[in-house]
């Protein structure tokens, strides 16, 4: 024995997971609805998926390298999977100079400005999302309609999304059932054969991905399940109430990025609070202000400001909820 | 449904590669290493100086405390020196060095293997004798028997449990003396519910030990109120507090020995100790010790003496291998790694695992990427990524009111952190650091 | 459109005004009346609030002196003499020149003197390595080189040499104030006299152990052989528990015990090389120099 033998504080073994294993694993589960975007957009949404990712990757690695001037460390995966996100959120026919600039915000303000992975209190590719969404809300609400696979990147036919009718029809005082005639059906819209953001379209792809993530252990259920529990109760409430005015729950948490937004966005584990009583609070009020700027905003989706706000809410609710300590259940039948 | 306890918990891979090889006895040392604090609390005080000749069994040192324990001589021969030693916790301390000649036994030392079965003592004389054998916990925390066996005034014991589950992966030390000393250990477990004055005792064992839980049920059905209670796979349920959650669903508030909620934990080592101090009157000079490793030739199980160099024991489970990158006295989730091969077995050196290069170095530390997977597994329901934080920003105050105190230092934290942070290390210095403050404010 | 702006500015402006009046009521309920001194004396100390007074921050420190009887106790290990001079003339008290100190590294254990037996894999920060093993090398006393010390030094007076692995204090810089001494888990760095001329004698060990042992860990141990007790002809020098300590106030920097110690363990610092006769005139400049400047 001539070589020397490491000492170090217990513990000496570690468990499974890393980060780049989770980053990686949320972009596993995340294909299912990239697939599903390929197939009712076309190759638009592959040219924007690409560009999304590259960009994030390229931007983040500049900023590592030249300004914040570390050892650049882009394979940890966090900057594709904000460039995935990114793409998801925006319409397949997006300019490729706009994601650009939308990547450009996500990784730089949304992300690096804070310091980096761990440290942003606001989700990345949402910060880039809202950005595009408030500088260019022409050629971001121009929703390709889902034609097909063979549909062109620049070829794309447009119209407004199941939201944004049902906006403009109330707007204009018609009722519901009324606007409901040229909206996808509920099956339509659990598949995903409608108009909007890339990656929101597919219900069903969303939750076979909620189903990797969960059976990789690299989320709870709590989030998404109290999310679109919020929005079907909440919209369930409204719809009741005046049916003929607000729309009906099941449409509400099929269309839009309330899946989306439920499964990969508010679950962001930076962005998202520690302990699962939290994580209701967070998905609760998400649910809340989604539906109130549905049904009583300007815009016709508000996922991602709903989102937004909370993230800005996680420190204090980190701070107020903690979980319950070992000890505080008295003695049992007590 | 098995029972276990609820908040938290992981389960790392079991590895317990030594689970069918028998006890053996390990050869006697050439120079016996025998440290003064062996136990929690007070180290003891020397009664032999160079050149005294020793027998097995003659006490060397005595308890110096409330919290204290008699240490016996586990060999035969002269007394070399008394003087500052490196052992297994990292420090030098002073330990009694004897140079062994003969096995030479004192002679009210029952050395025959038969088993007495009769408990003639009365309770009292059982904590007494107890105290002189200098039994620790042998499961690791080595604190007094003794001390755990008088409650103190206004608290009463109601039930006895047993720790068999050896959560800990790779150890192996408990499931092999369940299997060969079962109906001595039994024996134990009555007498110390004499002692106790309790008339229930659960002997808790984790499911991956189906042997060892049909052996000792068959052994319980002769002997009133023990019972043993199978326990689903989960680390940290050695944990005194996870035990009694798990066995009888009672939570140890904050702060408080399990003597609240009427229970007392022993470990099932200790049990078969109790049972040789009180039935064969020999003193804790010997232990079970597991060494193991992937890359071990032989992992084995020995009963060692007391003092013994750890690196005989290696060499007699084949020698250290070639690329040995660790070597930790204890589990690989609250072990300690050693810093050198010649520290002595102790009464709470429960295995000597050996790590290989690649194994024995910690991952690179990445940003916290608040996942919250840390405050998901610990099971006294902290948030250690905030502990480590406070620490690191010397906030002691925040991580007092955390209750960075209740951390049982279990480790599940840091081994689920996909960032690989020392969130542990830097819990701990958060404990100690608030321990100082408390005890300066009790002043 | 004009009647408006006219109202906007009427309305306003007796807004303001209310809200001013209530302030100044407020002020005056509220007001505390403190002494003037207690500012004149923080804008004369130098701001560092490095704590190293013992009270919390220069404003802390400068209630203290301005309330004490007796500031002969009170001394800002910051400032220069001449600094608190100033203060106690202020504040009418007799100035009591501090005698100035240097924090000093008691471990000259590099890597060279002492070979490493483990390698330390845990989380870098001295305290928790300290809490846990003796080091990570023979000697169980030693500097273990996390650079504690340095991130606790609030004027840049520290830093970690790489190639020895030992914290260097900045003699110019340092200003004594101490926080490295408390963030030492060790206690290997002491605040000594800085001595006429900067020359300073310590023994840059604090092994404690037998000599064998010692000497065995690292090349440059005090073995505790009491050589340098015998030597030294104003008994400044003890010898308790193998490790012999200089008392500064004693030592009048003879060197007697330097040429004496079997280890090169008895460190000198800033001395003119031993063996010329005359030291060369632009040392005993620059000495002279950084003298004036800490003077």
């Amino acid at each position: 024995m001539n070589r020397l033998i490491n000492i170090s504080p217990s513990p000496h073994v570690a468990g499974e997971y890393s980060v780049k294993k989770i980053m990686y694993g949320v972009v596993l589960a995340l294909l299912p609805a990239l697939a599903a975007s390929v197939y009712f957009f076309g190759t638009g949404a592959i040219i924007v998926t690409l560009v999304s990712i590259a960009s994030c990757v390229a931007f983040e690695y500049l900023i590592q390298k030249f300004i914040i001037k570390t050892t650049p460390k882009i394979s940890d995966g966090s900057a594709i999977l904000t460039g995935l996100l990114l793409a998801f959120n925006v319409p397949s026919n997006l300019p490729i100079w706009i994601i650009i600039i939308g990547a450009l915000i996500s990784i730089g303000v949304g992300k690096m400005s804070f310091g980096g992975l761990g440290q942003n209190p606001f989700n990345p590719a949402l910060v880039g999302r809202v950005f595009l969404l408030i500088s260019f809300p022409v050629q971001m609400t121009s929703w390709p309609k889902p034609l097909g696979f063979l549909t062109g990147y620049t070829d794309a036919v447009t119209g407004p999304t199941a939201l944004g009718k049902l906006k403009e029809g109330i707007m204009n005082g018609e009722t519901v059932s009324n606007i409901m005639q040229d909206i996808p059906s509920h099956m339509e819209a659990f598949y995903g054969h409608m108009g909007g953001s890339m990656g929101e379209i597919s219900a069903l792809a969303l939750i076979l991905g909620f189903a990797f993530m969960l059976y990789r252990k690299i989320i709870t259920w709590h989030i998404p399940v109290i999310l679109v529990g919020t929005v079907f109760a909440f919209t369930g409430i409204l719809h009741f109430a005046n049916p003929e005015q607000f729309a009906h729950p099941v449409f509400h948490i099929l269309t839009g990025g309330v899946m989306l937004g439920a499964i990969f966005m508010a679950t962001d584990m930076v962005t998202s609070p520690m302990n699962p009583k939290g994580m209701i609070i967070f998905a609760v009020g998400i649910g809340v202000i989604t539906v109130l700027i549905r049904s009583f905003g300007a815009y016709p989706e508000g996922i991602s400001f709903a989102i937004l706000i909370m993230n800005a809410f996680v420190p204090i609710i980190n701070k107020y909820v903690k979980p319950s300590r070992f000890g505080e259940e008295v003695k049992n039948g007590q | 449904m098995l029972k276990t306890f609820k908040k938290g918990g992981v389960h790392p891979a079991e590895n317990k590669l030594s689970a069918n090889s028998a006890i053996t006895m390990a050869e006697l040392p050439k120079i016996a290493t025998i440290p003064l604090g062996q136990h929690i609390g007070a180290p003891a005080t020397p009664l032999v100086k160079k050149g005294d000749v020793v027998k097995v069994g003659q006490i060397v040192a005595q308890s110096s405390g409330f919290v204290s324990a008699n240490i016996h001589s586990s060999v035969s021969g002269t007394v070399a020196k008394v003087e500052d030693t490196l052992d297994s916790t990292g420090f030098k301390r002073p330990a009694i060095i004897i140079n062994v000649e003969g096995d030479d036994w004192l002679e009210e030392i029952d050395q025959s293997k038969d088993i007495k079965k009769e408990i003639s003592l009365s309770a009292e004389d059982i904590k007494k004798s107890v105290q002189n054998a200098g039994i620790v916990g042998l499961g690791g925390a080595t604190f007094p028997t003794h001390i755990k066996l008088s409650p103190p005034p206004g608290k009463t014991a109601e039930v006895l449990i047993l720790n068999g589950v050896e959560c800990e992966p790779y150890l192996t030390a408990d499931h092999r003396l369940m299997l060969e000393k079962g109906e001595e250990m039994v024996i134990g477990t009555k007498i110390l519910m004499k002692a106790l004055g309790v008339n229930k005792a659960f002997i808790g064992i984790e499911n991956n030990k189906p042997d060892a839980i049909k052996h000792l049920s068959d052994i319980c059905k002769n002997y009133e109120g023990v019972e043993v209670t199978p326990l689903k796979v989960k680390y940290p349920q050695g944990g005194e507090k996870q035990l009694i959650k798990a066995v009888i669903n009672r939570e140890v508030p904050s702060g408080t020995l399990p003597i609240e909620v009427g229970a007392v934990v022993h470990n099932v080592g200790t049990a078969f100790a109790v049972y040789e101090a009180v039935q064969k009157n020999k003193p804790l000079i010997e232990r079970v010790v597991t060494i193991t490793g992937k890359s071990v030739k032989t992992p084995s199980n020995f009963m060692v003496r007391i003092g013994t160099p750890t690196i005989q024991l290696i060499e007699a489970a084949g020698g250290v291998p070639d690329d040995t990158g660790k070597m930790v006295s204890g589990g690989p989730m609250m072990g300690k790694a050693i810093s050198s091969v010649d520290v002595p077995i102790t009464k709470g050196s429960s295995g000597v695992l050996i790590f290989n290069n690649t194994e024995a170095r910690r991952r690179e530390v990445e940003p916290c990427i608040r996942c919250g997977k840390c405050v998901s597994v610990c099971p006294m329901g902290l948030e250690p990524y905030i502990l480590m934080t406070f620490a690191e920003k010397q906030m002691w105050e925040e991580t007092e009111t955390e209750s960075a105190m209740d951390c049982i230092e279990c480790g599940s934290c840091m081994f689920t952190c996909p960032a690989d942070r020392p969130l542990l290390d830097y819990i701990r210095l958060g404990k100690t650091t608030v321990g100082k403050i408390i005890r300066s404010r009790n002043q | 459109m004009s009647i408006t702006i006219v109202y906007t500015i009427v309305s306003l402006g007796a807004l303001g005004l209310l809200a001013a009046i209530i302030l100044y009521f407020v002020a005056q309920k509220f007001k505390v009346i403190e002494d003037p001194r207690i500012d004149e004396t923080e804008g004369m100390l130098p701001g560092a609030n490095c704590g190293g007074c013992g009270f919390p921050g220069c404003r802390g420190f400068a209630e203290a002196l301005v309330k004490a009887d007796n500031i002969s106790k009170l001394n800002c290990p910051v400032s220069d003499a001449a600094g608190m001079v100033a203060i106690a003339n202020y504040l009418g008290h007799e100035a009591v020149k501090a005698t100035p100190k240097v924090a000093v590294v008691r471990c000259n254990g590099t890597c060279e003197n002492r070979q490493k037996t483990n390698n330390y894999d845990g989380a870098t920060l001295c305290t928790i390595e300290s809490a846990l093993y003796a080091g990570d090398t023979g000697c169980s006393y030693g500097c273990l080189g996390h650079g504690e010390c340095v991130d606790a030094c609030a004027f840049d007076a520290m830093y970690m040499d790489a190639d020895t692995g030992l914290p260097v204090i900045i003699e110019d810089k340092c200003v004594a104030c101490g926080a490295c001494v408390a963030a030492c888990p060790k206690d290997i760095i002491e605040l000594r006299n800085a001595g006429p001329k900067s020359r300073r004698i310590f023994v840059s060990c604090i092994n404690e152990d037998k000599g064998g042992v010692a000497r065995k860990a690292c090349k440059v141990a005090c073995i505790g052989c009491g050589k340098c007790v015998k030597v030294c002809p104003f008994e400044a020098i003890t010898l308790v528990n193998n490790l012999a300590y200089i008392d500064y106030n004693k030592c009048k920097l003879c060197r007697k015990c330097v040429l004496e110690c079997p280890t090169a363990a008895i460190h000198e610092l800033n001395f003119p090389p031993k063996k010329a006769p005359a030291p060369k005139p632009e040392v005993v400049a620059e000495n002279k120099g950084t003298d004036e400047k800490k003077a």
